[in-house]
């Protein structure tokens, strides 16, 4: 057995037991009802928790993504208010902005020899910035496009709704798991993650794979933008605030080592699903307060943590 | 450290700390007026070392934490847990004194379990802080009941909104803790026995010093740090208010210590650094509003002037600053003996 995914499958199976726990006490959580709403709703973290991981895979961190997601929506939403521009073309010229945005970082970080947590803290804080400079109010989107976007769905068994929010998700999950681990890029990734230094006598060029993982972590901030543009018909720059925490605590619960150098995309995905089945499950109990939703999680990071410790440990007296 | 070599050490951070007051001067000429009115001080400048208070406290603890090559995410959140319970406890009827001590011991206990986490556990500290920043609030919630805890103490109210010889309060406590823990660190050897754990930890471990010990003190210290400033935000708006007491302020405290140019790679640190950071955090955040900017502008701008102190002192650039220098001096030396 391949000790290195034993954090993966403890992800998946105390995620199928919490919702086994769900179930038993609500049977109603085990209709394609609730889990297309899972999608839907955590749509938004599932896409920038696969930039997260990758950036997280390369020992790295990005602060900058929640903002970016707010500023996307921003964006979009003024741009389409000003112009008689498509949202299609909006989309493609916000993607090209937030993927430039991450690249820059990733330039910084490289040529400045700058640690990360730093040089992502500052593009927060601009990112944020820019959105306050285009409006200071919550902007509503409304466009035909939008409301074709938001009605596209497709009707599961048992009137579960597979919306495109949550296919979108999907996709950039599938995405991801074939750049990380089918592509050069990917191994590229988990060789600076092992160690820079290490990576850089192997031959990897070290500097434009550092722009490479910025820059699709900007682009998947971009994408979630979007997506949160469509999931609230509107863009707010006070919006997503710490959004960025939520997605590395979905990334180190799905199995993947802050340190960088293990990790595996599926493992996200179930993090982002555990973290979302917490709120539905606050919902569908109706008693409990929001809080419990940040401790649970908080208890959840350690758990895994000292798992992860545990298995390590495990690794080397092997 | 001698006099001289001290200074040589603060010297970046008090020039840019005197190129902020000067370029805020330029838009806000009354900038250096301080009057004394009704037993106060008061003007921009006193302001400026009032509301700065949360960050500079904040900033002695983090700047420990990160000598020792770790980081605390947690101090947000410890802010308002503490906060929560000095206002919970003066709702409850108790003295000021417990208050003041029941915030300082939740201070300490979330201290305590970092350092556990990060000296027993051998987890890394971001992450080991993360999970205090992340449960943090829900924990400060939980004592004020979601809503905002408000109490009426005035002798409380003082620590956030009293003058002492005409000096806010906030800065007297935090210029004291400043010089406290100065103290601690210089007077004894346990400022160098940090910076050697965060060089190299397992070197220090082999030289007989009890690394796991003081790695706990160092987090607890930043932990009591945070409980003095939670304490300080709480008094100062009659409120313990558990969202918004102290958020992000953990970034700005990790920000006033790199901008008071310690390395986030641990080893030698400066506190006096680290507090000049935080007061120039405060004078481009008081001093961008003085401008007259509209507010929309106040993050972009922060961002390009904290861009801008980074990227000065990154450990790439400043070999080309010393290199021009360098050339310079050479050049007008030869240009002397050329005799121009």
């Amino acid at each position: 057995m391949n000790i290195r995914a034993l954090p993966l499958y403890a992800t998946i199976a105390i995620f199928l037991l919490a919702y086994l726990i769900c179930y038993m006490q609500f049977p109603a959580m085990l209709s394609t009802r609730v889990i297309g709403n899972l999608l839907t709703d955590n749509a938004y973290l599932g896409i920038v928790a696969v930039g997260m991981t990758v950036v997280i895979i390369s020992g790295g961190i990005d602060l900058s993504v929640g903002s970016v997601i707010a500023f996307s929506g921003v964006f979009i939403a003024v741009l389409l208010r000003e112009t008689g521009m498509h949202p299609l073309a909006a989309f493609a010229l916000l993607l090209a902005i937030t993927t430039l945005f991450g690249a820059a970082m990733g330039g910084m970080i490289h040529l400045l020899a700058m640690p990360p947590f730093i040089v992502t803290l500052a593009g927060m804080f601009l990112a944020r910035g820019a959105g306050y400079m285009l409006t200071i109010d919550s902007v509503p989107i409304d466009h035909a496009f939008y409301e074709t976007m938001q009605r596209a769905y497709y009707l599961m068994p048992g009137k579960g709704r597979l919306t495109l929010l949550g296919v979108t998700m999907l996709a950039s999950v599938i995405l991801g798991m074939i750049l990380l681990h089918r592509t050069k890029f990917g191994t590229n990734v988990y060789a600076i993650g092992g160690g820079e230094a290490t990576a850089r006598l192997m031959g990897v060029a070290v500097g434009r794979t550092t722009v490479l993982i910025y820059a699709f972590s900007g682009f998947m901030a971009g994408l979630a933008g979007i997506v949160f543009s469509v999931y609230t018909s509107a863009g707010y720059p006070l919006a997503t605030v710490g959004v960025e925490l939520n997605a590395i605590a979905a990334v180190v619960i799905g199995g993947t080592l802050l340190t960088g150098g293990s990790g595996y995309m599926f493992g996200t995905l179930i993090g982002v699903l555990t973290m979302g089945l917490i709120q539905t499950y606050i919902v569908f109990d109706g008693t409990l307060s929001s809080w419990w939703t940040k401790i649970v999680i908080g208890a959840l990071l350690l758990m895994f943590i000292l798992l992860q410790k545990g298995l390590l440990r495990l690794r080397i007296s092997h | 450290m001698t006099g001289s070599t001290l200074l040589r050490r603060i010297a970046p951070q008090l020039l840019t700390l005197a190129a902020v007051i000067v370029l805020v001067s330029i838009y806000y000429p009354a900038f250096y007026q301080i009057v004394y009115v009704n037993d106060r001080l008061v003007g921009i400048p006193i302001d400026v070392i009032k509301r700065g208070a949360p960050v500079a406290l904040l900033a002695i603890g983090m700047t420990l934490v990160i000598a020792t090559r770790g980081i605390d995410l947690s101090v947000g959140a410890v802010m308002a847990i503490c906060g929560a319970s000095a206002a919970w406890s003066i709702d409850q009827g108790y003295g000021i004194g417990a208050a003041l001590g029941i915030a300082g011991a939740a201070g300490l206990v979330c201290g305590l379990w970092n350092g556990v986490l990060v000296a027993f556990f051998g987890i890394q500290p971001i992450v080991a802080t993360l999970i205090l920043m992340v449960a943090g609030r829900g924990v400060a919630q939980l004592i004020t009941g979601g809503t905002i805890l408000t109490f009426d103490s005035d002798t409380f109210a003082f620590l956030g909104s009293g003058t002492m010889i005409g000096v806010p309060v906030p800065t007297v406590i935090w210029i004291l803790t400043g010089i406290g823990f100065g103290l601690l660190v210089r007077r004894t050897a346990l400022g160098l026995l940090v910076e050697s754990i965060g060089v190299n930890l397992r070197a220090s471990t082999l030289a007989g010093i009890n690394s796991r010990v003081l790695l706990i003190a160092v987090y607890m210290g930043s932990g009591f740090c945070a409980a003095l400033a939670g304490v300080i935000a709480t008094a100062d708006i009659r409120g313990a208010d558990a969202n918004n007491a102290g958020l992000w302020l953990e970034l700005d405290a990790i920000l006033a210590v790199v901008i008071g140019g310690n390395s986030l790679l641990g080893g030698r640190f400066s506190i006096l650094a680290s507090l000049l950071g935080a007061m120039i955090i405060q004078t481009i955040n008081t001093g961008i509003l003085l401008a007259g900017f509209p507010s929309e502008f106040n993050l972009v701008i922060k961002a390009v002037l904290v861009i801008v102190i980074l990227v000065l002192q990154s450990p790439r650039f400043m070999p080309y600053l010393e290199l021009l220098a360098s050339r310079f001096k050479r050049s007008s030396v030869t240009r002397l003996e050329a005799g121009e």
